[in-house]
């Protein structure tokens, strides 16, 4: 398990961050928490010349409310997210599934904007992200944009980050009155990665009607995708088990599932349905509980 | 030393004690020394050329490139090693057996991907690593064999081209009059199964580092392994160094479980680079290799029919095992089935037993011994048989098999297999898990259950397994051990045993032993293994072996030496030696414990040799080397409960109980740690591991991405009991208990998960029982899908 040879650059700076990618166009790799790029270099799968280590950059692991918004530093780790009071109270959705992500290592030097640049199809935080509806900024010499979540997963590894961008921010909605959201996932037991995740994220109104439902879907194709055929289904409608079932078999629709060792596209297509009607399930029974009872994302006791 | 007049303590004070372990406060604080952890001035290092293809013919390699490359000092193929190195040593033998013989770098041909190819030394680990990749193979490609009933049928692509076809041996075993019983079977129950191939995955891959001395000459060789002294014998030989210039040690092992029960190419290759540059050089296996080159375990298909009677006596087995070998024989390969075949009866008294072994040969990589080696194969099938005879019956498991026990009065009981089993007493095992475990109770849980839908399963397994590996007539390269004791001048115990132990705890439990013996403590026996310079020659570890064969002759060491402290404290005392006890540091009257003499001035008067009885030598050390008259056979009975997801297909382990019976325990903690650890394997085989090769012999389950192991959070809290039913076979009754929880826990988990699905018609589930395969079941319904994808491809 040893990588092919690279230089190694460690800017202490944003600004030197950005040059170096300038300089080093697509010969660089940006290095955060490790977790993704570092397998894949030792398996040789990845072998770039230049690795920019932006690890060490400083200010970019902050979580706090904006406005309606609460944005999130690149360089938090899932073992913050997992751990943050304002996320849990706020955006319960994200530490939720943060916490459910590989395993303590991993999530104690993991980011959360290694896992999205990096668009591992089977990552998690990419249901979720989709699901809040979120927005990504990138920076890069130019300056700053925004690519909102439908538009940042292109494909397998690939994500709308341009060359010469550096993903800094990660901005999500606060949770409203009536909302309730729930992570559920389906175990790869051997990557711990999510062979299904789904990620429900609905408002429900008078009489328990569902007013809005984002479903986000990872591990089941080549890439993140919300399941809209679901959403389409359930929208305005006064959900109950047999409808939610109903309405979840769609959750692969259009979707050419993955297939491997641990499942074939059949079992996959299948298991979507069965987490995208847990997902949808649990939000449900979240949203119609009183708002103070919000979820944490352990259900095993509060942290301090 | 304070002479205190207390009562000294009875003797057998440590021994039974749960004492935590003396190797742990060094293992946790990062303080052993692995291979990887040595280093030596000048240090190189070893990298490997693997086959990228299952099978293929080598047209040529080109080594200019890597030769070239900085750092790099030599670049050996298998044309250079040529005459230079002899092949991987089997120490199997079994009539007929075809000579699939292997050198450690291929040269006209490769079987398996993985097979070493070339190897690469260079001053710098990355340099090495980067070189391999410069070297230039020109591969054939030939068609590929994977699946073992395909590569002994008639038309199947060779392996080997002077051999007639894939089989490596076909071997047959019958005792008593199996067509006779066949003929008057009420039934005749049959099963076609599969025992999967596993990856054993200890936690420290393998590793070897080594030095040559040409002035001496001295081959100074460390190396991850079970069988020092073993090692040490074949490495020589494979190089032509005589054995007196050979220092092998083991140093740290961090788990084996049979992978490192073996000779492998690497080591001699290591060896070989060091005596050609002059360099000392080490080789420290990847994950991604230790998946491909190292040994797996199992690979058994079975087609087993048992002959019973209506009232659920069984009459006789006739079995067809096809043994997927590999492609080449490792130390042991052959010899792994033929252990299945001598334990197909289990814990039953069945009459009579046919059984017939085909070895296939196939383009992957070899088979050997992996924890329990043969027994729990054999133990899952006959345990499986025992369900589906039960449930056709329509008997409950545990009524079926306690009416097929041999009795307390059968022992020493003959198997129609040629076996002896020692002692036993099954049903009493038996009786107290159902009691532990309410098995009425779960049943009524059960039924409750199944009222509302739910579909839970209650498992059971009464196992029987063969330990103590053995009396040297028996195995194929003596099944002795030595034990050597050496009491210092300070009263300080040196214990030099020929088991090289690897995680086991013997460092703990054989210091215990010792302190009782000589009436001192755990604390001043320090047990020394795994050096060849030191320790006189031994067998190693594995098969339950080391407390059993080399903790007895230890056990006779320190008699030797408990006569002759005797003997030298009779002496000063002037009383006769046989009235005298070992405890707290004396050597008592045990008429009048007050009158002693302290060990430490026994131990003194052996060393300074000046007041001796007459014709007495002086010093304290023993040796002995312990030749068992048999085998032993622990035996045991586990019980869990399972439930399974009806939308997943996932399986809930929520109770688990095992009873085991290992004759007398010496450190009730170890015994524990093996049981529950073994077990753990098995939820592994049962769940979650298969070595996947697809139909062009790649290693699709090749990284811990991709195979599955169990964690912590898969098991619920296993709970262990025992019954003690001491052994003959040695004076300290012990059985061994290092692969019992392997050996009873499989057949007992797929009991629990076939039970489950019972109400969906449902008879048997091949291994492992993956999600997928069960959600395939419960959703095509009672028919199981064709037993193997064309592919080769797990579900």
């Amino acid at each position: 398990m040893i990588p092919a040879e690279f230089e190694y650059e460690s800017p202490s700076t944003l600004d030197e961050a950005l040059r170096l990618l300038g300089r080093h166009g697509d010969e660089a790799k940006i290095l955060a928490g490790g977790h993704s790029l570092l397998p894949m270099m030792k398996l040789r799968l990845a072998a770039p010349r230049y690795v920019v280590d932006i690890g060490r950059l400083r200010g970019m692991d902050y979580i706090r409310e904006e406005k309606d918004k609460i944005a999130i530093g690149a360089l938090v780790t899932h073992a913050q997210v997992a751990a943050s009071e304002l996320l849990r109270e706020r955006c319960p959705l994200l530490p939720e599934t943060a916490t459910v992500i590989g395993d303590m290592q991993v999530r104690n030097r993991g980011t959360i904007g290694g896992s999205l640049a990096h668009a591992d199809p089977a990552a998690d935080y990419p249901a979720a992200i989709l699901a809040l509806d979120a927005e990504m900024i990138v920076q890069s010499s130019s300056g700053k944009r925004t690519i909102p979540a439908e538009k940042f997963f292109v494909d397998l590894l690939a994500t709308g980050i341009r060359p010469g961008e550096i993903l800094t921010e990660i901005r999500v909605p606060v949770r409203r009155e009536g909302e309730g959201s729930a992570y559920r996932k389906f175990h790869q037991p051997a990557s711990g990665f999510a062979i299904v995740g789904a990620a429900a994220r609905l408002m429900l109104g008078k009489g328990g009607k569902i007013e809005e439902i984002a479903l986000g879907m990872t591990g089941v194709g080549s890439k993140t995708y919300r399941a809209s055929a679901v959403e389409k289904a359930l929208r305005g409608k006064i959900a109950n088990d047999k409808l939610i079932a109903e309405s979840c078999a769609k959750a692969a629709q259009g979707v050419d599932p993955l297939s491997d060792i641990f499942a074939s596209a059949d079992y996959r297509r299948e298991m979507a349905a069965v987490f995208a009607r847990r997902a949808i399930a649990a939000a449900i029974e979240r949203a119609a509980s009183k708002p103070s009872a919000a979820p944490g994302p352990s259900t095993k006791g509060k942290r301090k | 030393m304070a002479m205190t007049a207390k009562p000294a303590r009875p003797e057998g004070g440590y021994v039974g004690r749960p004492m935590k372990r003396k190797e742990d406060p060094r293992l946790i604080q990062g303080l052993a020394h692995y291979v990887d952890d040595i280093q030596l001035a000048g240090m190189h290092y070893m990298a490997v050329v693997r086959s990228p293809y299952a099978h293929a013919k080598i047209r040529s390699v080109n080594t200019a490139k890597a030769k070239a490359a900085p750092a790099v000092v030599a670049v050996f193929t298998g044309e250079d090693i040529r005459g230079a190195i002899g092949p991987v040593p089997c120490a199997a033998q079994i009539p007929d057996m075809k000579p699939a013989v292997r050198y450690p770098l291929a040269t006209d041909k490769v079987r398996f991907v993985g097979e070493p190819v070339a190897i690469v030394v260079a001053s710098d680990r990355y340099a090495a690593r980067d070189a391999v990749d410069l070297v230039e193979v020109d591969y054939e490609p030939l068609p590929v064999v994977v699946d073992p009933e395909k590569a002994i049928a008639k038309d199947a692509p060779k392996l080997y081209d002077n051999f007639a076809d894939n089989v490596s041996y076909r071997w047959e075993l019958e005792g008593g009059d199996v067509k006779g019983a066949f003929a008057k079977a009420d039934k005749i129950v049959k099963q076609r199964m599969v025992n999967q191939r596993l990856i054993p995955m200890a936690m420290e891959p393998r590793g070897v580092l080594a030095q040559y001395d040409a002035g001496e000459p001295r081959l100074n060789i460390w190396t991850s392994t079970q069988i020092p002294h073993l090692a040490r014998t074949q490495i020589g030989a494979m190089l032509g160094v005589p054995e007196t210039s050979v220092h092998l040690i083991a140093p740290e092992v961090g788990g084996g479980f049979g992978s490192k029960l073996n000779v492998y190419a690497e080591e001699a290759l290591c060896a070989y680079a060091a005596m050609k540059t002059g360099k000392p050089v080490k080789w420290i296996e990847s994950r991604r290799e230790n998946f491909q080159a190292t040994i797996h375990g199992r690979d058994f298909i079975i087609y087993a029919e048992l002959a019973v009677k209506r009232d659920g006596t069984i009459l006789a087995g006739r079995y067809r095992i096809i043994a997927d070998l590999g492609a080449y024989y490792q130390l042991l390969t052959p010899l792994v089935p033929t252990l299945t075949a001598l334990m197909l009866c289990g814990s039953y008294k069945i009459p009579a037993v046919r059984i017939e072994i085909v070895g296939a040969l196939t383009n992957k990589m070899a088979t050997d011994a992996y924890r329990g080696a043969g027994r729990p194969e054999a133990t899952y099938f006959i345990e499986r048989m025992m369900d589906i005879v039960a449930a056709e019956l329509k008997k409950d498991p545990l009524e079926l098999r306690r009416k097929n026990f041999p009795k307390p009065k059968d022992f020493p009981y003959a198997t129609p297999t040629g076996l002896i089993y020692d002692t036993a007493n099954y049903e009493k095992c038996m009786d107290t898990a159902a009691k532990k475990s309410a098995y009425t109770n779960l049943r009524k849980e059960q039924t409750a259950a199944r009222k509302k839908g739910r579909l839970v399963g209650i498992g059971v397994s009464s196992y029987v397994e063969i330990c103590a590996m053995g009396p040297s007539s028996a195995m194929p390269a003596g099944g002795w051990e030595s034990g050597t004791v050496r009491i210092e001048p300070t009263g300080k115990v040196k214990v030099l045993t020929g088991s090289s132990p690897h995680g086991q705890g013997q460092e703990t439990s054989f210091a215990q032993i010792a302190a009782d013996m000589l009436g001192v403590t755990p604390d001043d026996v320090l047990v020394v293994h795994g050096d060849t310079s030191s320790v006189p020659y031994g067998i190693g570890t594995f098969g339950s072996r080391a407390t059993a064969v080399g903790g007895t002759a230890m056990y006779k060491s320190l008699e030797k030496l408990r006569d002759k402290l005797g003997k030298i404290a009779g002496h000063i005392l002037q009383i006769d030696p046989a009235k005298l006890g070992f405890a707290d540091h004396k050597i008592f009257v045990k008429a009048d414990p007050k009158k002693f003499v302290s060990f430490g001035e026994a131990v003194t008067a052996a060393y300074v040799a000046k007041s001796l009885p007459a014709g007495m030598e002086p010093g304290l050390e023993a040796t002995t080397f312990f030749e068992p008259s048999n085998f032993t056979f622990p035996f045991g009975t586990h019980v869990c409960v399972v439930e399974i997801d009806r939308d997943t297909g996932e399986v809930k382990l929520t109770k688990y109980l095992a009873v085991d019976d290992c004759g007398n325990i010496i450190n009730p903690l170890l015994v524990e740690g093996q049981v529950v650890g073994g077990i753990v394997q098995s939820v592994g085989q049962v769940l979650f591991e298969e070595a996947v090769y697809d139909s062009e012999g790649q290693l699709l389950s090749g990284e811990l991405t991709d195979y599955a192991i169990p964690r912590a959070a898969d098991l619920p809290w296993v709970e262990t009991s025992h019954t003690v039913t001491p052994t003959p076979v040695n004076p300290m009754g012990v059985k061994g208990v290092g692969e019992a929880g392997t050996i009873g826990a499989t057949p007992a988990l797929v009991n629990a998960v076939v039970d489950a699905l019972a109400p969906l018609g449902i008879t048997h589930v091949d291994l492992p029982i993956k999600r997928e395969k069960i959600w395939a079941l419960m959703h095509k319904g009672a028919s199981q899908p064709k037993a193997k994808a064309k592919s080769g491809r797990a579900r």
